[in-house]
């Protein structure tokens, strides 16, 4: 198995006939992703080789039976684009649009905490389940099925630690790149709770950054309610500390927020972290249940 | 983007929150003058974007004009903290008699708005958080919802009794800045209660979403008033993130996660990085070119680390770039390339026909850090 994407995944692309949408919607099908549909306002008729686009999500929902949006849509009009694919019911939206107002998220984010939709992102890669179905811009070629859930809020160095682990043979049920803006759609622990309840997925690789403490809480999440063996990275120990201006910030999130206050929270309850893309891996196949 | 104290007043004051009266002033002599003009004595402050103003000398109390325009020449001339001073904001001496502190900042943990305020304010506010977080009154502001009479209640319910409906309507205020302007932060620290029972920001700390500023052209407009390093600017121009730190290994990778790795395994390897450059997704020449030259315009680098896995971006493309970046600018540190993911191979033999002196090649991330940090010692 895998979680929240699968062989039953029906994507339609948000922002088809752009540039990106096109680029990575092409790539998503033919690595084996059921693209059904595109939206464009305006294009609805047209066609992106073979892909058939319309004007609105509502209809393609309806035309196509999709189940999954792909958001490729310009910042300035992305927020619109995910109320839009929450109102025509899709199940999981994926938004890899980077540079959305804080103020048009924050909104979206309330809005979607009454709505039975899920969002992972923005500013996200999106997520992939190895040989069954690609929804993002996450480079088919590196993955391989297997055993191994992997959630990052990072791009390329999630790549980066899924090729140490199919290198090292260890495959993966499903890779989620949730995404590093400040407000954004699924976390850590709802990632963390996917994996926890399915069956193929027998050990979670979880990488943080520095920044917020969704990692402290995951670390929380993990001791009250994970058996799952978890494995943990965290990057920018070196990382300059940022300008900071006000006390807001502190305020809220003390001494959180380090990679040093990351990893040693992770390690408080027993999970171990890499202290290299390569070394996850290491630890990741010594911890395997065989 | 942070703005200045008296540029996130005047928002302040646009909205109705009572602050003293302010002149700003970028001499001496123009400081002398706005010090009469404010009755003879005025509170002089260093407007830079950072914070630690009062303990670091960025706030003097002048009793004449003559004491202000020594205090703005000495803050214009000094800088502050390292970076360039081009103005300070004079002020009318006020007589305070409660100091409070309020802010309104986004709560990245809900993703909501987070309302803030303590009747403690002038001593240490972090500390105060650490110690007694009860002291602090936090309210949570639904984006879809505003704030409600309630919250606002409950928030300045531990003031004084008569700075408690002039601090509600500030909050209320304060929030319609952070709407009005697409801010991610609006403190207030102090706010005073005044001995006449007015409540005013003494203080203005404003920082605006960098990605809103699209429709902030006002507020965009300031960003060319606030000093910027010349080889962050360069870098900007390409859109390539570059923060210059104080080692000696220059690192450059694409994507801010693999980059920060990066970083963490070089300072691993006992190497000590001089930078953070995040290339995107560029791969093309003039993308390395222009990142290298950045690197190496600090002279304080001794050997340069080129850290790429290729996803979407193609090792063959960036082993290319590499090969033309060198065509184009002359230097002698060493090079260390690790090319990993799609196309890696033909990368890496590109680098290896151009037999490019002073380049190197790493088969993993580790050797690579491990490298670089070797030959940055080597140099020294």
């Amino acid at each position: 198995m895998s979680v929240l994407i699968d062989r039953s995944t029906r994507v339609v692309v948000q922002g088809l006939t752009g540039e990106q949408g096109r680029f990575h919607g092409l790539r998503n099908r033919a690595y084996g992703t059921e693209v059904v549909a595109g939206v464009t306002p305006g294009k609805g008729g047209q066609d992106v080789e073979g892909i058939p686009v319309f004007d609105t999500v509502m209809e393609a929902v309806h035309e196509t039976q999709a189940n999954t949006s792909l958001v490729f849509v310009p910042a300035r009009f992305a927020a619109e684009s995910i109320y839009e694919a929450a109102d025509a019911s899709i199940d999981l939206i994926v938004c890899i649009t980077e540079g959305i107002p804080v103020h048009d998220m924050a909104p979206v984010a309330s809005y979607l905490r009454g709505s039975p939709s899920l969002l992972i992102g923005p500013n996200c890669p999106g997520l992939i389940s190895p040989g069954k179905s690609n929804v993002g811009i996450i480079p088919g070629e590196i993955c391989t099925p297997g055993p191994v859930g992997l959630v990052s809020r990072s791009g390329t160095l999630t790549y980066q630690i899924v090729h140490e682990l199919t290198t090292g043979g260890l495959g993966q049920s499903t890779c989620i790149g949730i995404g590093g803006d400040p407000v954004h759609g699924l976390g850590f622990i709802e990632a963390l709770e996917r994996f926890e309840a399915d069956p193929d997925t027998h050990l979670v690789v979880l990488i943080g950054e520095i920044g917020g403490d969704d990692e402290e809480k995951a670390a929380a999440f993990i001791a009250d309610r994970m058996s799952t063996p978890v494995v943990g990275y965290v990057a920018g120990f070196t990382a300059p500390p940022g300008k900071r201006m006000g006390h807001a910030g502190a305020i809220i999130t003390g001494s959180r927020g380090t990679a040093q206050a990351k990893a040693e929270a992770f390690e408080k309850v027993g999970v171990k972290v890499g202290r290299t893309p390569a070394e996850v891996a290491e630890l990741a196949a010594a911890a395997l249940p065989s | 983007m942070d703005l200045y104290e008296h540029q996130g007043k005047e928002l302040f004051r646009d909205h109705g929150i009572p602050t003293p009266r302010g002149i700003v002033a970028r001499s001496g002599d123009e400081a002398r003058r706005a010090a009469e003009e404010l009755g003879g004595g005025a509170v002089v402050k260093v407007q830079v974007q950072t914070g630690g103003r009062g303990k670091g000398g960025g706030i003097v109390v002048a009793r004449s004009p003559d004491e202000a325009a020594a205090a703005a020449e000495r803050m214009l001339s000094e800088g502050f903290k390292g970076t360039p001073v081009t103005r300070v904001l004079c002020e009318e001496l006020v007589d305070v008699a409660h100091e409070f502190y309020c802010a309104i900042t986004l709560d990245r943990s809900t993703g909501t708005f987070l309302a803030m305020i303590t009747a403690e304010g002038g001593m240490d506010i972090e500390q105060l958080a650490d110690e007694r977080p009860d002291a602090i009154r936090r309210a949570h502001v639904d984006p879809m919802l505003g704030v409600h009479g309630y919250q606002l209640r409950w928030l300045a319910g531990t003031l004084p009794a008569e700075a408690r409906e002039p601090a509600m309507e500030i909050l209320r205020k304060i929030y319609e800045v952070l709407r009005a302007a697409d801010g991610t932060l609006v403190e207030v620290n102090p706010l005073a209660q005044l001995g006449d029972g007015r409540v005013v920001a003494l203080d203005s700390k404003v920082t605006v979403d960098d990605s809103a500023l699209y429709r902030q052209p006002e507020i965009a407009k300031l960003r060319a008033e606030f000093p910027i390093d010349p080889t962050e600017a360069k870098a900007k121009e390409k859109d390539l993130q570059y923060v210059k730190l104080d080692g000696d290994v220059g690192i450059m990778g694409n994507g801010a996660g693999l980059v920060m790795s990066t970083l963490d395994l070089v300072a691993q390897a006992g190497g000590r990085p001089a930078n953070f450059l995040d290339a995107g997704g560029g791969s093309g020449a003039d993308v390395i070119a222009t990142g290298l030259e950045v690197m190496l315009s600090d002279p304080a680098v001794r050997s340069v680390l080129v850290n790429i896995f290729g996803g979407i971006t193609r090792c063959d493309e960036v082993a290319r770039g590499i090969v033309q970046a060198l065509g184009m600018i002359e230097t002698t540190v060493p090079m260390v390339v690790r090319l990993d993911g799609t196309n890696a191979e033909e990368g890496r033999r590109i680098l290896a026909d151009a037999s490019l002196s002073g380049v190197e090649t790493a088969d993993t991330m580790w050797d690579g850090a491990r490298m670089a940090a070797d030959l940055s010692k080597q140099a020294a």
